[in-house]
């Protein structure tokens, strides 16, 4: 998977769960940048990706990823 | 919502809640506003957002409470003036198996499981009896899902000391519990643990990391049986289930193939699966729920594939059948004012997808039931007719209502309608609430919409306490007649302040319609108020989208109309002192 596709993809997961279609991500975006990012949301959001890219985090990594970067890292390695 | 009935995706509803939530509030005009308390074990939030969706979905919409994380206990033990200030509705407690505080091991004697069984049982009961005490209204609870291992393998089982046992002998304790108890309420986690798959419903890491005693796919499985079961106790049940005939109740088409061709019975895999959905069918009728056909076919070949000899269903399980080439949206409206229900009270079983499509676009419920071997499941899992506690009436439901088609037969001939009720002997019973009615009184209350002055609902505590207060007149009434017993059909409570009675509550079972049931109720009325010195009666009509039935009944009652607002709240007046009585057809506590 390029890493063009991975982003498209991923953004369409940030735009169902947000339920914002203006969402742009880039490696850089944290919680920080999206209004409703908040510890809730991010296990649904987790759950998304995860069912998205039919792979799972480990547990060291869910909480432990910065940014977004660090999410598709792990989701290059691992994803489908 | 389609997105939202059974068999939905987990997956989409958790990833789409957002967006599916914002469609669902756009337009929540007529919903029943309910507050609800989760106290719970774990991590509730997503809990409570998927419940407030299928709880929309059902017309109810919910504000919630939310206990602090695993606070459940002490929410329900002590002052809590969040809590009180809330004052609930109606409170689920979410617990888990990670919340026992006991668990057997393989050291302990058999007395010392038996006590921990005891306390373990004993501080369920403590939790009710406060909630029931501080807020008397309905409570769920969980029982306990089986544990994530066992450390005895298949000895688990049966032997006191593996957690299996203690889990199973603790539930039986919580059923007998909930048999005992008026207005708790069982939420099932062990049965749907089960059958979603104990290895998916929980996740150790989600316990980790979030404190979720569920998978996340698991929360809609879960949210979606309480807001089955928070709908059935504020009366928001389906209560007639539509068939389809063709490749519905039978293979074939019998029009085409001749009765002698469907496939129903015991002789090939197809007849089979017919054979058994028409048995499940029919064991509805046993739960209250009234059955119709709605077929397009000609009517004799609708009856001859239902007198098929392999058949479990007769003509005669059916209130009402419509078996001709109109619209199926127009025969289920037909159907529904038949038997006095709304038509949105009505599902419809079809095979046809686009006969689906066609009623769900007039608002009925027409699930996807798939092939014949998924039928039951479908029609089961999807809680259309969950119940909540089986009343008497229930079991007589289908029976009242064919009986009623029967007095429509007879009504016409009479030479008159006075001589049609005049020869039904009809005899009533009405008096002050009694404690035996308290269920059926609340469960009436619940779901009357039509002719319903003010639509106010009740729980069984709260008709408890307004059935034991000195400060209220409230009259229930009874109606039989000679094709048979109706139950309680009617319901009136007054609030006493001074010489004035406030009628909080005045409804009747659209199945007495035109039998002058409410004059003998209104007569029964007066009598009480002279007997309490009260000389002036209030009424009050509030409107909803259903109950334009009942708007001038007031009028017709000789109260004098004092107010009315823009939007028809109207309040009426009845000067007692030259009451004639009203009712001249029925023996009233004769």
């Amino acid at each position: 998977m390029n890493m063009k596709e991975l982003k498209k993809r991923l953004t369409d997961v940030f735009r169902d769960v947000f339920d914002d279609d203006s969402i742009v991500i880039d490696e850089n975006t944290t919680a920080d940048d999206i209004d409703d990012w908040d510890s809730i949301e991010h296990i649904t959001l987790i759950g998304a990706v995860e069912e998205e890219f039919g792979m799972r985090f480990k547990m060291g990594e869910v909480s432990g990823m910065n940014n977004v970067g660090e999410m598709m890292k792990i989701i290059a390695e691992r994803g489908k | 919502m389609k997105e939202l009935e059974y068999p939905f995706d987990s997956g989409y509803i958790m990833k789409k809640k957002k967006s599916l939530r914002r469609q669902l509030t756009l337009d929540t005009e007529g919903f029943q506003k309910k507050r609800i308390a989760v106290l719970g074990g774990s991590t509730t939030a997503d809990i409570v957002k998927v419940l407030e969706l299928f709880l929309l979905d059902n017309g109810i919409e919910p504000e919630f409470y939310e206990s602090e994380y695993g606070q459940y206990r002490q929410d329900a033990l002590f002052p809590n003036s969040e809590l009180d200030r809330f004052k609930p509705d109606i409170i689920y407690i979410h617990t888990s198996f990670r919340n026992l505080s006991f668990r057997p091991t393989p050291r302990m004697s058999a007395q010392q499981i038996e006590e921990g069984l005891e306390n373990e049982t004993d501080g369920l009961r403590q939790i009710w009896d406060s909630l029931k005490e501080r807020f008397g209204c309905p409570v769920i609870q969980n029982n306990f899902e089986l544990p994530p291992y066992r450390l005895l393998g298949n000895t688990d089982a049966w032997d006191r000391r593996g957690a299996v046992n203690f889990v199973t002998r603790l539930n039986m304790r919580i059923y007998e519990e909930i048999e005992k108890r008026d207005g708790l309420y069982l939420n099932d986690i062990n049965w749907l643990s089960a059958d979603y798959g104990l290895e998916k419903w929980t996740a150790p890491e989600y316990w980790y990391m979030y404190k979720y005693c569920l998978n996340i796919d698991a929360i809609p499985v879960l949210a979606f049986n309480i807001a089955t079961i928070i709908k059935a106790i504020f009366g928001r049940n389906k209560k007639a289930l539509a068939l389809d005939l063709d490749n519905t109740l039978w293979g074939g088409i019998v029009g085409d193939d001749g009765v002698e061709a469907l496939a129903i019975g015991q002789e090939t895999a197809e007849a089979m699966g017919f054979y058994q959905w028409q048995e499940y069918v029919k064991s509805l009728k046993d739960i209250g729920v009234l059955l119709t056909v709605c077929s397009k076919n000609e009517e004799e070949n609708a009856i001859a594939g239902l007198e098929h000899p392999e058949g479990v269903l007769r003509p005669d399980d059916f209130t009402v059948i419509k078996a001709n080439w109109l619209p199926k949206s127009q025969n289920i409206i037909e159907t529904a004012a038949e038997i006095n229900i709304l038509p949105e009270a009505i599902v419809l079983a079809d095979d046809n997808p686009a006969e689906r499509d066609i009623v769900r676009a007039e608002g009925i419920v027409a699930p996807d039931i798939g092939e014949v071997n998924d039928y039951i499941r479908v029609i089961d899992r999807s809680g259309f007719f969950e119940p909540v506690g089986l009343s008497e009436d229930d079991l007589r439901r289908s029976e009242m209502y064919r009986e009623n088609a029967l007095r429509k037969q007879a009504q016409s001939k009479y030479q008159s309608y006075e001589d049609y009720l005049a020869a039904m002997d009809m005899k009533a019973e009405i008096g002050p609430f009694p404690a035996v009615y308290i269920q059926r009184l609340s469960q009436l209350a619940n779901k009357s919409n039509q002719f319903n002055v003010t639509t106010r609902r009740y729980t069984p505590s709260e008709m408890e306490s307004v059935a034991q207060s000195p400060d209220y007149i409230t009259l229930y009434g009874k109606l039989a007649d000679k094709f048979g017993d109706n139950g309680v059909v009617s319901e009136v409570i007054g609030r006493v302040e001074g010489e004035t009675l406030h009628i909080d509550l005045w409804l009747m079972s659209c199945r007495v319609l035109k039998r002058d049931m409410e004059f003998a109720m209104l007569d029964e009325l007066v009598r009480a108020c002279r007997e309490r010195g009260i000389s002036c009666v209030i009424g009050y009509y509030y409107p909803t989208a259903k109950n334009k039935m009942v708007r001038e009944l007031f009028g017709t009652f000789g109260f004098d109309k004092i107010s009315e607002d823009e939007e028809g709240n109207a309040v009426w007046k009845l000067d007692i002192k030259d009451y004639v009585n009203k009712n001249h057809v029925i023996a009233v506590n004769a």
